[in-house]
């Protein structure tokens, strides 16, 4: 399937080395790979090397936030350190995309928990291959009087959604979930403002 | 059996969704099972957008109506109505996995478009079972159809290499072979077959042989019920060479004494 969509192509090593490792990223199909490398080989070399070292300093430089497990460059992370923000509240959501999203629409002020993930049984994903533990971890005796699930109306996220109440709600904390404004299936990094603002503000007792 | 070619180039199916898997931007990729057609892949063109109006028709565990258009490589969803999305598996952590672990049996045990409507029914009303909320010998039941409808329906009233009687006394469940061995035939066999206890032989001849109805009223005790599931797991894991990845939440759930129907 790689190789045999390259044959117009001269086989110079680098460049197919290129085409390989950008087809690797998720959305890129060969097509598009092709097209970022002749984009690169047409690069000046200052930019070439500046887009490589930013990947470089993606992977050294960021890390995630001991509390919240967000991505940041610095630990904890800006969202964990600003007194501003209600500590009393933590978000749960999947990935630091939705922290993201979240952040735009300006409907909340408290703490996240990123699960990098959710429980899909038949992707072979359970509970321990997520920031679960950590999440409860943090809940004992911590102050927190709110916990609110913002994670997917997809079939997962629902599973994982159940699956937190199950080991929150012995711990009498308030416990809560986005309106279901969002139609199942869908993705909350794709929602729009309204949509979202919507969802958070209805969010519902569990 | 329908040739991809003879497909019209829209064309309505039945179906429903074992799994899915993200795909690209926004779209989702289906594993789908249809009663005509049995198992095929389509693609559900920017499902994980709220805007979507697919959504929640494609979901899995759906059973769902389509409309398919051919596609280059994969057929494309345009459009869908779910006939029944079970909501009470969305409910109910338990039903969710045991429904997800039926319907990866269903995918495991099923090539690409080879049609089986008896397996498509067994599925759905499956699906229907547990959203009421099944017992553990439920699933067992459901092993044993689906074992039979793909052609490994395990032989539990005579040796499965001599075909000679099985008299009470030590039993042994040899996967290669199929089923019990007698005495003579269990010796010396390699892998060495599993011993089977009178109880567990017994309950999973109930099982095997009762009307599905019937079978499924059937009680276990702890002991008996986690032998059966013992034999039925490693049975099915020697067939496809692989543990079923929806067992590990089952296990999970177990262990956590998050499981109501145990
Ligand atoms: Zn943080
Ligand atoms: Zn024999």
């Amino acid at each position: 399937m790689t190789s045999r969509n390259f044959d117009s192509l001269p086989t110079v090593e680098p460049v197919a080395r290129l085409i390989e490792e950008l087809n690797k990223l998720p959305g890129i199909g060969p097509k598009t790979a092709q097209r970022l490398t002749y984009h690169v080989i047409r690069l000046p070399a200052e930019e070439a090397r500046a887009l490589a070292q930013a990947v470089l300093d993606v992977k050294e430089r960021v890390v995630f936030c001991s509390r919240c497990y967000n991505i940041t460059d610095k630990d904890p992370c800006a969202v964990c350190t600003d007194l501003r923000r209600d500590q009393t509240r933590i978000c749960v959501v999947e990935e630091p995309l939705d922290v993201l999203a979240l952040e735009r629409v300006q409907v909340y002020r408290g703490m996240y928990h990123v699960l990098h993930g959710v429980i899909s049984p038949m992707h072979g994903v359970g509970p321990d291959d997520l920031r679960i533990r950590e999440l409860l971890v943090r809940l004992q005796g911590s102050g927190v009087q709110e916990v609110v699930l913002a994670l997917n109306p997809s079939l997962e996220g629902e599973a994982t959604s159940m699956y937190l109440q199950k080991l929150i709600a012995p711990l009498g904390i308030r416990l809560t979930r986005l309106a279901r404004g969002l139609p199942a299936g869908s993705e909350l990094e794709y929602a729009d403002e309204v949509t979202l603002t919507r969802a958070f503000e209805g969010r519902q007792e569990l | 059996m329908t040739p991809p070619s003879t497909k019209p180039r829209l064309f309505k199916v039945e179906a429903v969704v074992l799994k899915q898997y993200p795909l690209g931007e926004a779209d989702r990729l289906l594993v789908l099972y249809t009663p005509e057609l049995g198992k095929l892949r389509a693609v559900a063109k920017g499902a994980r957008r709220p805007s979507s109006k697919l959504g929640g028709h494609v979901e899995p565990l759906v059973h769902t109506r389509l409309l398919l258009a051919r596609g280059g490589s994969l057929d494309v969803v345009s459009q869908a109505e779910a006939v029944h999305a079970f909501p009470g598996l969305r409910e109910d952590l338990g039903r969710l996995a045991q429904a997800l672990y039926c319907a990866e049996l269903v995918d495991a045990f099923t090539p690409d478009e080879q049609a089986s409507p008896p397996l498509f029914g067994l599925l759905v009303e499956a699906l229907a079972t547990m959203e009421e909320g099944a017992e553990a010998v439920f699933l067992h039941c459901f092993e044993l159809r689906l074992l039979a409808l793909a052609g490994y329906q395990p032989q539990l009233r005579h040796c499965a290499e001599c075909e000679g009687p099985i008299e009470p006394g030590q039993h042994w469940l040899s996967y290669r072979a199929g089923g019990v061995l007698c005495p003579r035939c269990a010796q010396g066999v390699s892998p060495p077959p599993a011993p089977v206890s009178l109880n567990a032989l017994k309950s999973l001849r109930y099982l095997q042989e009762q009307p599905y109805g019937r079978a499924q009223r059937l009680r276990l005790g702890p002991e008996v019920g986690a032998e059966v599931r013992g034999l039925l797991r490693g049975y099915i894991r020697y067939l496809l060479e692989k543990d079923l990845k929806s067992t590990e939440f089952l296990d999970h759930l177990r262990r956590e004494g998050m499981a109501p129907w145990e």
